[in-house]
């Protein structure tokens, strides 16, 4: 595969290009992927999530740029939301990374959910294995920040920082809604601002009574990421918390975890391409089953099975190829 | 070009003029014609433009300008994408750009200018047909 | 009286019911949703206090003027926005435009000078003297203004990040032509928050930013006592789509904010406020535009006494200038303009402008020629002098219609500030994007209506005719790069570098403290210190603001 070893040469133009064709599901994104897996496993990989507003993206370009002062590479995935309507996108956070953009060791890439949810799209792990294979020390994941649901991130990085800003109630709702169980470390951001101080008490308060039980208690740290407060005690702590993961053996646990999740996944998507096919092929004899079924003629738990069938044989059929 | 395939727009604001009402129209009406848009901000460099374009693996760039530095700043974007290996994204501009001036442009391989009063529209069909003739 | 009220509004009813019942009409809607009525009668009005609401002119809430005589007493000051290439070339764009009857100057720069770069800084390259004049050093602006008695004139300088060097560079040409700072007229932009939402030409972050106006408003309190040290400027953000509304509110929230800048500094409401003036956008919608004018003054006076406590009348006083709206302009049918510029004009005329620039019709294809900046500003003296509309003040006060679209303009407008307050401010609501976010909302929704053809504009989506393409446009000499950074390089061996030094330190020093920074940029610019060289030292100490383009 040409483009994977251009990739491993470290061409940026082979590593975007890659990274498209993946996404695209286009012919010979998996062949490249079976390339680069053996390649990955280098790569720290720092999930950073939160709500609209709370400074995600200025947090990534300044923690990039402490990791670039302590001469590590970095790689960027900022996801925004596509429409659900158009299926279109506005990709804006690389306006906030104008610090790092144009430094020849940081990959900024910019990715739309395409109807994924959980704050991630599909392709995202596959692109931090890519960057991991590029070389890149350090991958840094932006969520959307738009819903409460963004648990995909713990299953994908190694380290989820959870950003919150004082000012309206909507983090703490947040943070009560759940997403609380997430965070490896927590940064208040904006902290110059009111309300900062009662903030961090809340937090604090809140993970004491979270019922999770905890070898590692979530630092709570204050930013001002527009005025680079903060910074380096929140990358000391990223450190730490790496420390922590090798030496308590998390850290194999967490990919190992990391990786089935994967596979199921890849699972899913591989069976529900072949019912996507299916339904495709046959649309007036789904069509017509349905209207048996909403007519009380047949019932839908034999058509699920039937079809379950046939997805089987046609999946057996390819595997003897 | 594949089905599959969204179409990834770069639109950048080249040089230190801050105008950027036609740029977001357009990147608003791009993303509902259902690409998707990646927009720089105001006041980028060439080399900012060119290394987005890069990592981004975008199709095509709209540079928006309506200072008149267009003359210096578009041949200089050019030069870096041909350098880069990106010659082949298709480059459009639009702004406050002298029909005299066009030709020049179109030589640098900027496939087209599109002026004050384009609708959108237009612009979407043109970045549609071009790049379906890829 | 109220008996007659009854009788109006039977008779209402029934011309609603059996005239316009028969017959089928356009409903129509303002760009900020209000539904526009067929008919505006005394019924619409006869809620307005007239001794409260409207008054007299010059006098509290000053709705229908801000002067007993306006035009009567004096004209408008006629002030065409301009200002290309070189300092000679603009010098002598100036002569000219005075020698035409033109009575007020206003200063366009180049973006590399509203930015604070030198022409020989790598990002000013293709910029230098494109969309105004580029100025690097004291050595240009005394080029700029030569043979011009800077005490007779009124200057107006569209300059922000680095307004307070460009203003002791006028100061020290005054004083080179042996005029004192007393005597001087005139204004600077000065308005950085709408830098951040529109236009883009900022340099430092929000808090030094406030800190240079604050000196400003302060140091002119003292010395320039007739100067406007603020032109806060609602132009942009309608260029950049906002409604009539959106632009007088977002315009006031910001005005809001630097009042109580200046106030937290320790100044005075009453030592400053007089001196804040305006910049808005005559648009094409041609009543709206005049109610607009009528709605702010009335709010203004009213947010400047009960909200500041402010008890000079001149402090009440909404002074503005206006330009006609660039984005009004079409670059097809070019001559349609002329159209478009006379009625906007005499819009901004009947809303009481002390100052009016008038576009010019090629402006939608370059800067103006000679020939089209002259035509622009014979319109004016034709409105001033041929048809008759100065000779009352405030003519179309008591129209049913205009009073009563001044009173929900006014009521819309309040209504965004209140908005605003509850956010936390213009700076906060700036930050949050939602000041960016509205102004866009509003662009869109224009561009889709005049994409689907709802909205006309004549030449662009209707009566379109086939062009050849248009001739005679200016250009800038494209050496005007490489001229400005020979005279750079001749400039930096010829001056007192260790003066320059040593008045630079100087400012470091204060910029690290909290003196006023007016003294020590005087100083520098007068050593002749480079535009560069001065905000670079403010860059050091104070930092940069970041973009955050919000979509």
């Amino acid at each position: 595969m040409e483009l994977v070893d251009e990739v491993r040469k470290g061409s940026v133009r082979a590593l975007a290009k890659l990274i498209t064709l993946v996404e695209n599901e286009m012919p010979g994104g998996i062949e490249a992927m079976e390339k680069i897996y053996p390649l990955t496993g280098n790569a720290y990989i720092i999930g950073i999530t939160g709500p609209p507003g709370a400074g995600k993206s200025t947090l990534t370009d300044r923690i990039t740029k402490e990791l670039r002062r302590q001469n590590h590479t970095v790689g960027i995935i900022a996801i925004d939301p596509t429409s659900p309507f158009t299926g279109g996108a506005l990709l804006g956070d690389r306006v906030r990374m104008q610090g790092v953009s144009s430094d020849e060791d940081v990959f900024i890439r910019s990715m739309a959910t395409r109807g994924s949810l959980g704050g991630l799209s599909r392709a995202t792990s596959d692109t931090v294995k890519i960057l991991d294979a590029y070389g890149k020390d350090y991958i840094i994941i932006e969520t959307v920040g738009v819903g409460q649901d963004e648990v995909d991130i713990v299953r994908t990085a190694d380290v989820s920082i959870l950003v919150v800003m004082p000012g309206g109630g909507d983090d703490i709702q947040a943070i009560k809604a759940g997403i609380m169980e997430i965070g490896d470390i927590f940064v208040v951001n904006k902290a110059d601002r009111d309300g900062a101080d009662r903030l961090v008490t809340e937090i604090k308060m809140m993970l004491g009574l979270s019922s999770v039980e905890r070898e590692w208690t979530p630092p709570i740290i204050k930013t001002v990421a527009t005025e680079d407060q903060g910074i380096g005690t929140l990358v000391e702590k990223i450190n730490e918390h790496r420390d922590f993961l090798i030496k308590s053996g998390m850290l194999a646990c967490r990919r190992k975890e990391r990786i089935r999740c994967e596979i199921i996944k890849m699972i899913e998507h591989e069976i529900y391409r072949y019912l996507d096919g299916l339904i495709a092929e046959n649309k007036d004899f789904f069509e017509q089953r349905l209207e048996d079924i909403v007519n009380k003629k047949e019932d839908p738990y034999l058509l699920t099975k039937k079809t379950v069938e046939t997805i089987a044989k046609r999946i057996s059929k390819n595997a003897n190829v | 070009m594949n089905q599959d395939r969204r179409i990834r727009v770069l639109v950048a604001k080249p040089g230190l003029d801050g105008h950027d009402r036609g740029a977001k129209v357009i990147a608003r009406a791009l993303r509902d014609s259902g690409m998707e848009v990646i927009y720089t901000g105001i006041r980028q460099t060439p080399e900012q433009i060119v290394d987005a374009a890069l990592q981004e693996d975008v199709d095509t760039i709209l540079l928006s300008i309506l200072s008149g530095a267009h003359g210096f700043l578009f041949p200089r974007i050019m030069e870096l994408l041909k350098k880069k290996g990106l010659g082949d994204i298709l480059v459009l501009g639009g702004g406050i750009i002298p029909e005299d001036d066009v030709p020049e442009l179109k030589k640098l391989g900027i496939s087209e200018i599109f002026g004050p009063g384009m609708s959108s529209q237009t612009l979407i069909n043109y970045i549609r047909e071009s790049l379906s003739q890829v | 009286m109220e008996e007659d009220i009854e009788k109006i509004q039977e008779e209402t009813k029934r011309w609603n019911k059996d005239c316009m019942g028969k017959h089928t009409f356009r409903k129509v809607e303002t760009d900020w949703g209000m539904e526009i009525k067929p008919l505006y009668t005394v019924d619409d009005t006869k809620d307005i206090n007239y001794l409260e609401e409207i008054g007299f002119p010059g006098e509290y809430p000053f709705t229908r003027a801000p002067h007993p005589s306006m035009y009567l007493g004096k004209l408008w000051t006629m002030r065409q926005y301009s200002g290309y290439g070189t300092a000679d070339e603009t010098n002598k764009r100036y002569k000219y435009l005075l020698e035409q009857g033109q009575t007020g100057l206003s200063v366009a720069f180049d973006l590399p000078t509203q930015i604070g770069y030198d022409s020989d800084h790598p990002l000013s390259q293709g910029e230098v003297g494109k969309v105004g004049v580029a100025v690097d050093s004291l050595a240009d602006m005394e080029t700029i203004f030569n043979g011009l008695p800077l005490d007779k004139l009124s200057t107006s300088m569209t300059i922000n990040a680095p307004a307070a060097i460009l203003l002791a560079m006028y100061l020290a040409v005054a004083e080179k032509q042996g005029i004192g700072p007393e005597k001087l007229n005139g204004t600077i932009q000065n308005d950085i928050l709408k830098e951040y939402t529109v236009r883009g030409t900022y340099i430092f972050p929000v808090g030094p930013s406030l800190r240079l106006i604050t000196d400003i408003f302060e140091y002119c309190s003292k010395h320039v006592p007739k100067w406007n040290t603020i032109n806060i400027a609602g132009y942009h953000m309608r260029e950049a789509g906002a409604t009539a509304v959106q632009e007088i509110a977002f315009t006031f929230a910001d005005a809001i904010e630097y009042v109580n800048a200046g106030i937290k500094a320790g100044l005075r409401v009453d030592d400053f406020a007089p001196r804040i003036s305006w910049i808005f956008n005559t648009h094409n919608n041609f009543f709206e535009e005049i109610a607009k004018y009528r709605a702010a003054r009335r709010l203004w006076a009213k947010i400047m006494k009960e909200r500041f406590g402010a008890s000079d009348p001149r402090s009440w006083m909404f002074r503005f200038h206006t330009q006609t709206a660039g984005s009004a302009l079409t670059a097809q049918q070019p001559l349609n303009n002329v159209v478009r510029v006379a009625f906007q004009t005499l819009a901004a005329i009947l809303g009481g402008a002390q100052s009016l620039a008038s576009c010019s019709f090629d402006e939608a294809l370059a800067l103006p020629t000679e020939e089209s900046v002259r035509l622009s500003l014979r319109t004016q003296q034709i409105i001033a002098h041929e048809i008759g509309v100065t000779d009352t003040v405030d003519p179309m006060g008591g129209s049913f219609y205009i009073e009563s679209l001044t009173k929900k303009m006014e009521e819309k407008i309040t209504d965004y500030i209140e908005r605003i307050d509850e956010l936390g401010g213009a700076a906060v609501a700036i930050e949050k994007g939602y000041i960016q976010q509205e102004i866009q909302e509003s662009a869109y929704r224009y561009q889709k209506e005049v994409e689907s053809g709802g909205k006309v504009v004549v030449g662009m989506n209707s009566y379109q005719v086939e062009e050849p393409l248009p001739k005679g446009l200016l250009k800038v000499d494209t050496e005007v790069g490489a001229i400005q950074i020979k005279k750079l390089k001749e400039l930096k061996t010829d001056r007192d570098n260790q003066k320059v030094q040593s008045t630079l330190l100087a400012l470091r020093k204060t910029a690290e403290g909290y003196a006023n920074l007016m003294p020590p940029i005087i100083e520098a610019v007068k050593a002749y210190a480079t535009l560069g060289e001065t905000c670079d030292v403010l860059r050091e100490v104070f930092g940069e603001y970041e973009g955050t383009s919000v979509i």
